[in-house]
């Protein structure tokens, strides 16, 4: 009933096409973009909610961070989601965008912050194609080994080479200050609106990608790429693709990291276990949905955090000292046991559970 | 009849809120962002354990600092940077001024946190690892490496070969081999050791062991190819056992081998069982509890109840008592900025900085804390973020550690030069203008 998209007539091709066709999607997405750039920030401006609610650690800690693992998501989502190919080097390729926005801001004189990570996105994109290359051969968990290799060697040859960290004697480089159009991008609030709007642009251009003819290559090549083949659809140019684009939105969201979030870059931040924790945010948010990507960053993001947050109310208001690490290895096992249910419960994730939501709503409350 | 309840009743509830909220008030908040899970826990717990023990010694033997309790909160950091950020950002507002400090106990979460503290003026000390070059306290006004940081330790440790060799003029010649995690934590030594091969002729190999560590076959073939007279490693976590271990099947003698503290606890040598006898490490702290301040942990929070360590027989382990040391500097630095900005007042984060600056630990102090031996004497300035620069070394002989040697110095004119250096590039590359210690307090 809430949703229904009766009496909601299209009557040009334009109208037809749009990202939301339904009205009640364009006015959340609206009222949920007004929010997130013009809202919370008002907020964070207002003296006495800022007493109460403490809006530096919400955005330095929880939203950038939520964003920019949106952003790394989506990029995987694109290659394993919607092009099928399983990758686990996600956070190879971001470490590939963070060190090569620090060398363009330090090597090139008077280079825009903006520019310079659209180059490292291409550098990262440029790295993702050689990588790409043996998925031309092969498929499936072999193509994942072969992306595995590609995680091991750009963190080796990071750490291996000093060129890229500068020479500094502990490998561990200090991102350099972020200014755009001369505004410099100092305090948490200007940081998440410059994250905000990074990631926005970003996700767009990703929806209407996957709308597109690169979009319904890669879901044929997902879902029987001799299939496609035979179709006409030009195999090496698409899964290249694939590999190029998601390796972008992984290089800017790894020079994102450095810049926006961490404030330092090491190799040894972008290991493979941060590849695995991407993989399972589109798999707990739902591959081969943008949306997903979105819900199953939330989600590994802030889980960690409220079960540290419910431990210590729990350790206060009942006078306990809960062993430490419980909630390390709690919040482990929980992902562990929601990636075994959702894999075999509802393999199209979160994303899957809101349409099936929305179907719903279409209907609520006459179930039938 | 509620209205009889009379005035003089509700001001006195008044009172006692307005007193219930003072009392709260007068504390002074000590984040720890420590880790107790993954495979540094044994490191982390023991740390973090001994850390806490000693704060909560000092609440109940004297009350707090001049009356100022010291609260704290436990954070999970892992050993993960965007933990370890997390962690800060969540606790750095907590209590009524705020966090006194952060020791992250971890190098990458070290570097992470710099720009961050020095905005928030939240101190960030970081003793016996971190940023080295932050010992020119000009440049970091807020990072304290304090102790011994690794440049420092690595001259120390050369002095040390050079004892066993019969002097610092036998070095010539001898060769030395520096098996190093390969990490930023462990390529940190290399320029300092490089320095000193020039300066004594000798000749130093670095060779590099991939994280996590437990595979070196190849590294030490490499070794006993070369026929070393002495091997450094510089090792973390698992690496330190297997070092030990194949250094035993390639028959190179574990009596010269020298860690660094980081390879020099008990649960790096168990581990390898008889392999690591004999095995040498540097240490800025002892192991042990005989000695008075873990006997004082013990009567106050042990026979309590209320200690850390599940496993009471980790007490006096060379990690934990690094712990206490953690726990001392900070008791120390917060009753030092008492002394100026007021006593029996919880301290800001400028005066933390104030104090750890002025840190001032000498013998007698140490007598009082009963830390003799246990510990080295600090003196921190504006220029000196690093305060002392001493080194003892430890030899493990199957059961326990042994102290071999007394405090030995570190070699500033050695290290001094190239902090101030590598201080300054940073300087230059962040456009911080240094500080003019004659000006300042």
């Amino acid at each position: 009933m809430l949703y229904r998209e009766t009496g909601q007539f299209k009557t040009d091709y334009a109208a037809d096409q749009q990202l939301f066709p339904i009205r009640q999607d364009r006015v959340a997405i609206v009222a949920l973009l007004v929010f997130a750039f013009a809202g919370v920030p008002l907020a964070a401006a207002t003296p006495g909610l800022a007493v109460a609610i403490d809006f530096n650690y919400w955005f330095s800690g929880v939203l950038i961070p939520f964003l920019i693992f949106s952003l790394a998501a989506l990029g995987l989502n694109i290659l394993t989601g919607y092009a099928g190919l399983l990758s686990l080097g996600t956070a190879a390729f971001m470490a590939v965008g963070a060190f090569a926005a620090y060398n363009f801001e330090l090597r090139v004189p008077g280079m825009p912050m903006l520019m310079s990570f659209i180059l490292a996105g291409g550098v990262a994109a440029v790295v993702g194609i050689v990588f790409g290359l043996p998925s031309l051969r092969i498929r499936g968990f072999y193509l994942a080994v072969a992306t595995l290799a590609a995680q091991f060697f750009v963190v080796w040859a990071l750490t291996k080479f000093g060129w890229f960290s500068n020479y500094s004697t502990s490998g561990v480089i200090t991102a350099q200050k972020i200014a755009v159009f001369g505004w410099a991008i100092d305090t948490p609030v200007k940081r998440y609106l410059l994250v905000l709007a990074i990631v926005c642009v970003l996700a767009l251009a990703a929806k209407n990608m996957v709308r597109g003819a690169a979009g319904r290559a890669w879901m044929a090549v997902r879902d029987m790429d001799v299939a496609a083949q035979v179709v006409g659809i030009p195999i090496m140019r698409t899964k290249l693709l694939a590999f190029a684009i998601s390796s972008f939105y992984c290089g800017v969201a790894g020079a994102l990291y450095a810049f926006a979030y961490l404030g330092t870059v090491e190799p040894a931040g972008f290991e493979l276990d941060l590849s695995f924790r991407i993989l399972f945010m589109i798999i707990i948010g739902g591959v081969g949905s943008i949306l997903g990507s979105f819900l199953g960053a939330a989600f590994i993001v802030l889980l960690p955090i409220f079960l540290d947050l419910s431990a210590n109310a729990i350790e206060r208001s009942f006078g306990l000292t809960l062993p430490s690490g419980l909630v390390s290895n709690l919040t482990l096992i929980i992902f562990g046991a929601l990636i075994v249910f959702f894999l075999s419960v509802e393999p199209l994730g979160l994303a899957r559970l809101w349409q099936i939501a929305k179907e719903k709503l279409r209907l609520w409350p006459f179930p039938h | 009849m509620s209205l009889r309840f009379g005035k003089a009743a509700w001001l006195g509830l008044a009172a006692l809120a307005a007193a219930g909220a003072a009392h709260a008030q007068n504390e002074q908040f000590i984040p720890m962002a420590g880790y107790w899970v993954g495979p540094y826990a044994a490191g982390g717990s023991g740390v973090f354990g001994g850390y806490i023990d000693y704060i909560n010694m000092v609440n109940a033997r004297d009350g707090g600092v001049n009356g100022v309790k010291l609260t704290y909160e436990k954070c999970e950091t892992e050993y993960n940077n965007a933990r370890g950020v997390e962690c800060y950002e969540r606790l750095k507002k907590d209590g009524p001024t705020g966090a006194s400090l952060i020791m992250p106990l971890s190098t990458g979460i070290t570097y992470s946190l710099i720009d961050k503290g020095t905005a928030d003026h939240i101190p960030i000390v970081s003793i016996g690892y971190g940023r080295t070059d932050a010992s020119d306290g000009r440049v970091f006004p807020w990072v304290f490496p304090l102790i011994t940081n690794y440049w420092s330790q690595n001259t120390a440790k050369i002095k040390f070969i050079a004892s066993k060799e019969g002097g610092l003029d036998k070095l010539k010649g001898k060769k030395i081999v520096n098996l190093y995690h390969d990490s930023a934590y462990g390529k940190e030594t290399i320029p300092v050791l490089d320095a000193q091969a020039k300066k004594y002729g000798f000749e130093v190999t670095h060779i590099p062991v991939a994280h996590p560590g437990n595979e070196q076959q190849a590294q030490w073939l490499q070794i006993r190819q070369i026929k070393p007279d002495w091997v450094i490693l510089r090792g973390w976590g698992v690496m330190n056992p297997t070092a030990l271990k194949a250094a035993a099947k390639v028959g190179f003698p574990r009596n010269k081998m020298v860690g660094v503290w980081w390879s020099g606890a008990e649960e790096d040598v168990i581990p390898a069982g008889d392999a690591a006898k004999g095995f040498y490490a540097a240490a800025f702290n002892v192991s042990g509890s005989n000695y008075p301040v873990i006997k004082e942990i013990e009567k106050f929070v042990y026979t309590k109840g209320k200690g850390e360590m599940e496993d009471r027989s980790r007490v006096g382990s060379i990690y934990y008592n690094r712990g206490v040391v953690f726990g001392i500097v900070t008791v120390e630095a917060i009753r030092t900025a008492q002394e100026r900005y007021g006593k029996g007042k919880p301290m800001t984060g400028d005066q933390m900085r104030w104090g750890l600056e002025h840190l001032n630990i000498d013998d007698k102090e140490l007598k009082k804390l009963g830390a003799t031996g246990f510990m080295q004497g600090l003196k921190v300035s504006c220029m000196d973020h690093e305060g002392g620069g001493a080194v003892k070394f430890l030899q493990w002989d199957g059961k326990k550690w042994n102290t071999v040697t007394d405090w030995i110095a570190s070699d500033q004119s050695i290290v001094r030069p190239m902090i101030e250096e590598s201080a300054a590039k940073y300087a230059k590359e962040k456009g911080i203008t240094p500080r003019d210690c004659a000006k300042e307090g």
